[in-house]
């Protein structure tokens, strides 16, 4: 394999500003991070409610979020083609074959990593901290901003590996978006196409690039909880 | 943590972008093709021209010619525009589509090691070609995608009095991927493989490959495009959907199609005009 025209290929993508190029990163990292902001907001507090309630099927629940945290994302992404298909029940809305269709297969790909972290993080917290917040009145509902607060890092985290799930993922956004040049095409369906296209060295250089980007990206949530745990003590 | 209100003001600034993506104007149809036209280039040469001059932009999910007329079925897609002249009558007849109108024609080629294991370099018949392959039990890599590639292939088998049910063996591998992909691992693994001969022009990773049996009558590969029915599935973009048909077989589409080389070598030939194409 030609690694030097890998290399090649990747200091040129990233120094040669392609608009194509550009939009491509661009479409990724916006299709990515809107799916894990959404799983965030529906994860966050579905994943606190199932650490502070206790009822019948608790288990079985967390067991089965547990395990939809290995869902392949090629069966994600067929379960939401079949969806928004137009002889589907959501065909309508006309949303196949846009970024719409990538954000909400990512999103289901990423839910389960936010709810069984969100809830295993707050169920260590609420065991420690639960006198304590029980003497100030924090009870149910009202703990969650606290034990949330508290949990930041770890959340934080978790949050980080959706990241990492979602923007590695070619199987879903590929069924979905269809890998439309200009519209759905993103890092990693176009390295999938660059690869069966036999132009390896391009390929791998993307793939350079968007390692970069994962690792970029992480260390800037890594900085950023460092400053925070400065600030907060 | 993030606020649930600054997650949410976060999430509207990040998708916002994403969901208004889909352009001001409503002037887009979606067009399900095959591999072989996306991988070849021909698209990126063709859809610039049309929008230029209509204003209508194209957007070209690439599948098997099998799949894209699923997705043509399944009312996903405005425009089929595949290589398989007989499933295509049949989409047309079953109802989902209008009106098949031919547009051009490339040639498929068998791709095999310089070392040619079979025996058959510079033949130009492809049916005594695959007999030798098979009876040689050379490494033959197949699509197996329903693709209209994999179709093709299979016709010829079956022109060689070979039934591939009775001697399939480690010799015969069913990939189920794309052109590109084939090519790939005949590169890798030095076998033979049937591809079209544009996307083969275009293809980079070629190894020790190269071209052992070409120009059989036999080995013509037409390609046809249909717009989706709008009977049967309202949304079509009919409008929009018949412009790039009527396009792509005007003098002017055809004379777009012809201008599409690589190294001087034209890689599709237009025949709209051509009865019975």
């Amino acid at each position: 394999m030609d690694a030097l025209g890998a290399m090649q290929a990747a200091i040129g993508l990233m120094v040669s500003f392609d608009p194509q190029f550009l939009q491509i990163v661009g479409l990724s990292l916006r299709v990515t991070l809107s799916a894990v902001l959404l799983a965030a907001l529906i994860g966050l507090p579905l994943g606190a409610w199932l650490a502070l309630s206790r009822f019948r099927g608790r288990s079985a629940l967390i067991v089965l979020i547990n395990g939809l945290m290995g869902l392949p994302p090629v069966v994600a992404g067929l379960f939401v083609f079949l969806l928004l298909s137009r002889s589907g029940p959501l065909g309508p809305l006309g949303l196949l074959f846009t970024p719409t269709a990538m954000v909400i297969a990512q999103t289901i790909l990423v839910l389960p990593i936010v709810i069984a972290l969100t809830r295993s993080t707050l169920d260590d917290l609420w065991q420690e901290y639960r006198e304590h917040l029980t003497s100030l009145g924090l009870t149910g509902w009202r703990a969650v901003p606290t034990l949330l607060w508290d949990g930041r890092f770890a959340l934080a985290t978790g949050l980080l590996a959706g990241f990492g799930r979602a923007s590695a993922e070619v199987g879903a956004v590929l069924i979905v978006g269809g890998n439309i040049a200009n519209y759905t095409r993103t890092m990693t369906t176009t390295i999938a196409l660059e690869t069966s296209k036999g132009d390896l060295p391009l390929a791998l250089g993307l793939g350079l690039v968007l390692m970069a980007l994962t690792l970029a990206i992480n260390a800037a949530g890594y900085a950023a909880s460092r400053i925070g745990a400065r600030f907060a003590g | 943590m993030i606020t649930g209100r600054t997650a949410l003001g976060l999430a509207l600034v990040l998708a916002g972008p994403a969901f208004a993506q889909a352009p001001a104007s409503d002037r887009f149809i979606t067009v399900s093709s095959t591999t072989s036209t996306t991988d070849s280039g021909l698209f990126t040469h063709l859809l610039p021209l049309f929008k230029a001059k209509t204003g209508i932009e194209v957007r070209v999910v690439s599948q098997g010619t099998g799949q894209a007329l699923d997705t043509g079925r399944r009312g996903d897609a405005d425009v089929v525009f595949v290589h398989a002249r007989a499933q295509e009558l049949k989409f047309v007849e079953d109802g989902f589509g209008v009106e098949r109108k031919p547009v051009m024609y490339n040639d498929f080629v068998l791709i095999g090691p310089k070392a040619d294991p079979a025996g058959i370099k510079g033949g130009k018949d492809i049916v005594a070609a695959l007999k030798a392959v098979q009876a040689r039990g050379s490494l033959f890599i197949s699509r197996g995608d329903k693709s209209g590639t994999h179709a093709a292939e299979l016709t010829l088998w079956k022109a060689a009095e070979i039934d591939l049910e009775k001697v399939k063996g480690p010799w015969y591998r069913e990939i189920g991927q794309g052109m590109g992909a084939a090519l790939n691992m005949a590169s890798a693994q030095n076998g033979y493989v049937l591809s079209d001969r544009a996307t083969w022009l275009n293809f980079r990773n070629r190894g020790d490959l190269d071209i052992v049996v070409e120009g059989d009558r036999r080995l013509f590969n037409q390609y046809g495009v249909i717009l989706v029915n709008p009977a049967k599935h309202p949304h079509v973009k009919k409008a929009e959907g018949q412009a790039f048909i009527d396009w792509l077989v005007s003098t002017e589409g055809q004379k777009a199609i012809s201008d599409y080389r690589i190294n001087g070598a034209s890689l599709f030939f237009p025949n709209a005009t051509q009865p019975g194409a």
